[in-house]
């Protein structure tokens, strides 16, 4: 984003705090605007009048791309399950947050017989982890022409579709690919990939069937005279890709390019290269070695990329030793840094519980806080929950640093009235918490009983440990 | 024949070129432009109208737009983005005459726009400081090799900055008592529990550990409560049975680890160990002197904190009088999906403060990797939620995730790695050398995936 300052967006704004943006006041508004949490657009007194008036969609054209992102953002897809990749501003997390989410495609092949392809697609579609309060899943698909036949091709671009998530579309053969648009093109698949001996047809279909286009070359300046080609031709969405090498140099190489295209897009604002950029773990299976070690190097090469402005990526496995740590993976890196994973403190009910059934007690940390409240739900146990304001700290680290104390938990028991709900005075605390045990007998006169280390291991706690043996 | 046009005929011309919104467009300029007569437009005039515009872009918004739809017309002509190139002879594609309603077919670029890629060079004020742990003969100890942790003068890997000094190193955890350990991780070391120095022998020889860490856990007062004249006598058995530099760990005790560490000190003298740790709320003061008399490094850890860290630097630094070489950060690992975005931006944050100078900062970075298997994902059979996919086979999860955790703070600058699972420790080995620049060769096509079964 060029603008750096609140002032300089309030200066396009209509100045009147008329508030229908949802903010009480235009200053307020512009400062959502730079931190992208509000959309030019949702002035409407600005967008009602650039409609009429041309000068004030000249104001408007200029804010927009005075606060459009560094890096260009791409649509993959229609409807609601479309991703939106790239719009990146910053090169360290903490600088600001990374926006739009590594998008993870996964590979289905067309000399794969049909039955297999659904078993697949199933996999991906039905794909699903639970984590820090919702389930995550899976994006979409990659469809590659390994039958070298556009009319198979065809087909199978169309069963993958139909399963409504988004694709990309991978075919070096111009033919091929345009076969797969002719049916798909609505469903505004990435095409893979435009390279130095294709580019003129790729340009074509990407006009033609107005899709996003990835560039495919190892070499920089190549790489850049097809995406600066592509622009002056009028094709915006742009993916680059500077190719994945999976092993040593080529490795080494593609960490460096990866780099470098970033770096020169953010730190030099040079457009040209300013794209989201694809990554192809799936480069992994060239090398030699057992699945395992394919599938390993795969989850290697991805987290690498994770990390270090991967924008899209290509996956062979979706197996959980693959899938799961880089799922994982991406969650952690594209978080907020600015916004403190928590939830609000005080008593949750869980499952209808009556004033014989136990009283749990966990921190406000996100990650923690629904961990426990799952696993209690999952095994269907009964029960009081007391969630302390640890400042979004676990319970190890709270306990550590002193966020997590026997004055907090006299402090929440009384604040929350739990005495008055159950009829005894039994406190089940996390296992790693275990050292406040006396601590906390001696500030509430509650009897502390310790949980286990991990709340997935409470339905057999409870088994042996509730109702208390008096 | 020549005729001489003003912007505003030459923009009435283009709309014969279908471009849209054109009536919106004011000219507030007097520019005048030569285009040659004949069939349409000569493309070498447009090109040149595009030059004369682009230098008056920033004063005249109109011709700012003027010059986009002027990019658009110049598509439509076939003449490749004369922003790119400079302006060359007439071309001889054959504009499509201006007699609308047809839309005249698109004409694309016949040729690539060459472009140069310039790389950016990013340069740091600062560096890390390198800090060296054993001594071998020839400084008074008994290694057989030293470790050198930092010397960084670029972000982690990034050797087309500066080449990078050191590759991080990897210890291996080795406990003086018989510790919990997930069952992916205990197999490895079922035949050496109970034996440290037999245990520390096996991370060296059999899993290619540059280091090992021996934590002196029985000293804790809730546990054996082991005397610590008494505990450091397996120090003495570990630095016989191996070669390599060594990392002594306490119990975390705050009370007792700064007597372990003070009499573990003693009996390493000239070894060059690392004492792990000093922290805030212990003697730290006590801890360092023991290391500066016997020649040691200490380990300064803080709990996720980047000021805590600095406070605690300055402590070490300031008060204790311990010399900068001798300094190593553990700013805390969390596993990855439970904390990991913290550990990594805080490390990330530290790193780049002491490269651009800040000299309370720039010392070589610890990882208790081994902390990954805290994390359910990686040791729990099964998930206990009902919703979820299941988690396939844990002994495949375990590893990924101690490497993953590891492989992350790895781009956020970690120096030195202490780890348990082999496997772990040997995929990460095999990264920090392909990154850092050691592995040759690669695969020959990397593009095969793209049409093969794989």
């Amino acid at each position: 984003m060029k603008v750096k300052s609140p002032l300089e967006v309030y200066n396009f704004l209509p100045r009147t705090n008329c508030k229908e943006c949802g903010y009480d006041t235009c200053m307020s508004f512009a400062s959502h605007v730079l931190d992208r949490s509000a959309k030019v657009y949702d002035c409407k007194p600005l967008a009602r009048d650039a409609e009429k008036d041309p000068k004030v969609k000249e104001k408007l054209d200029k804010l927009v791309e005075l606060t459009s992102p560094e890096i260009a953002e791409v649509l993959i897809g229609v409807g609601e399950k479309a991703l939106k990749i790239g719009g990146e501003e910053v090169l360290h997390r903490h600088e600001l947050t990374f926006f739009n989410p590594t998008a993870f495609f996964f590979d289905v092949w067309d000399t794969l017989d049909d039955k297999k392809i659904e078993e697949r697609c199933k996999r991906v579609v039905d794909y699903k982890k639970f984590y820090v309060g919702k389930y995550l899943t899976l994006d979409g698909f990659a469809v590659r022409c390994t039958s070298n036949d556009p009319k198979r091709f065809r087909e199978v671009a169309k069963k993958v579709a139909s399963y409504g998530k988004p694709m990309v579309l991978i075919a070096l053969n111009p033919e091929c690919m345009k076969s797969a648009l002719e049916e798909v093109a609505n469903q505004r698949p990435l095409i893979y990939a435009a390279t130095e001996s294709n580019w003129k047809e790729f340009m074509k279909l990407a006009l033609d069937y107005k899709v996003p286009v990835t560039i495919r070359a190892k070499d920089l300046n190549t790489l850049k005279s097809i995406a600066v080609t592509f622009k002056s031709a009028g094709i915006k969405d742009i993916v680059l890709d500077p190719v994945t090498e999976p092993l040593g140099e080529g490795l080494q190489g593609t960490f460096e390019r990866v780099i470098q295209l970033r770096r020169k897009a953010i730190l030099d604002g040079d457009k040209d290269v300013a794209y989201p950029i694809m990554i192809t773990p799936i480069s992994a299976w060239l090398i030699e070695g057992d699945e395992v070690t394919k599938a390993y190097w795969e989850a290697v090469i991805a987290g690498m990329f994770i990390v270090k402005y991967g924008d899209a990526m290509i996956f062979h496995s979706i197996d959980q030793h693959v899938v799961m740590p880089t799922l994982t993976l991406r969650f952690n890196i594209y978080t907020d840094p600015r916004t403190p994973v928590q939830v609000a403190a005080g008593l949750r009910e869980l499952n209808n519980p009556g004033p014989d059934d136990p009283v749990f007690l966990t921190t406000n940390f996100a990650l923690t806080y629904y961990t426990v409240e799952n696993d209690l739900n999952s095994a269907k146990i009964k029960g009081w929950l007391l969630v302390v304001n640890t400042e979004g700290i676990g319970v190890e680290a709270s306990v550590a640093g002193g966020k997590l104390t026997a004055a907090k938990v006299k402090e929440i028991i009384e604040e929350t009235k739990i005495a008055e709900k159950v009829n005894h005075r039994y406190l089940v605390i996390p296992g790693l918490a275990a050292r406040l045990q006396g601590s906390i007998e001696d500030e509430t006169g509650w009897k502390v009983l310790v949980g286990p280390i991990d709340s997935g291991r409470i339905k057999g706690w409870m088994e042996k440990n509730w109702p208390p043996k008096k | 024949m020549v005729a001489k046009y003003k912007l505003e005929d030459l923009l009435e011309l283009l709309k014969n070129y279908n471009v849209e919104r054109l009536e919106d467009v004011k000219i507030e300029g007097d520019l005048e432009i030569e285009i040659e007569g004949g069939s349409g437009v000569d493309i070498s005039s447009l090109t040149a109208l595009y030059t004369l515009l682009n230098e008056f872009r920033y004063f005249f918004y109109h011709t700012s737009m003027a010059l986009n739809y002027l990019q658009r017309i110049s598509t439509v002509l076939g003449v490749p983005s004369p922003f790119q190139v400079a302006p060359v002879a007439p071309a001889v594609a054959p504009a499509p005459q201006p007699t609308a309603p047809p839309v005249p077919e698109l004409k694309l670029p016949e040729k690539l726009v060459e472009a140069k890629f310039e790389p950016v060079k990013v340069e740091y004020p600062g560096y890390i400081e390198e800090v060296v742990l054993g001594a071998t003969r020839a400084d008074g100890g008994t290694r057989d090799y030293v470790v050198k942790l930092g010397g960084e003068k670029s972000l982690p890997f990034y050797i087309f900055d500066k080449p990078q000094p050191n590759l991080p190193a990897i210890a291996i955890d080795v406990f003086d008592r018989p510790p919990s350990l997930a069952k992916a991780v205990k197999v490895h070391y079922e035949d050496v529990i109970g034996s440290p120095a037999e245990w520390a022998k096996k991370c060296v020889k059999k899993f290619g550990a540059d280091m090992v860490t021996i934590h002196l856990v029985s000293t804790d007062p809730l546990l054996e409560n082991t005397p610590a004249s008494e505990a450091v006598k397996v120090i003495e058995d570990v630095l016989q049975a191996v070669k390599c530099p060594i990392i002594i760990g306490g119990c975390g005790n705050k009370d007792k680890d700064p007597e372990v560490l003070e009499k573990a000190a003693e009996v390493c003298e000239g070894e060059r160990v690392m004492l792990a740790s000093a922290t805030l709320d212990m003697d730290w003061e006590r801890i360092c002197n023991a290391a500066k008399k016997y020649g040691h490094a200490v380990l300064s850890w803080t709990q996720m904190d980047i000021n805590n860290q600095k406070t605690l630097n300055r402590y070490l630094l300031k008060r204790a009088q311990m010399p900068r070489n001798s300094i190593v950060m553990d700013p805390t690992t969390a596993a990855l999906g439970y904390g990991l975005d913290y550990a990594f931006t805080n490390m990330e944050r530290i790193r780049i403060s002491g490269l651009k100078g800040d000299t309370d900062l720039n010392f070589p970075i610890s990882s208790g990797t081994t902390n990954a298997w805290g994390a359910r994902e990686a040791w729990m059979a099964e998930s206990p939620l009902e919703g979820d996919t299941p988690w396939g086979p844990r002994e495949l999860r375990g590893p990924i995730w101690e490497i993953i955790t590891g492989l992350t703070l790895s781009l956020a600058g970690v120096d030195v790695f202490m780890m348990m699972h082999p496997l772990a420790v040997a995929v990460l080995k095999e990264i920090f050398n392909t990154l850092g620049g050691k592995k040759k060769g690669g695969i020959a096509d990397a593009g095969k995936w793209i049409t093969a079964e794989v």
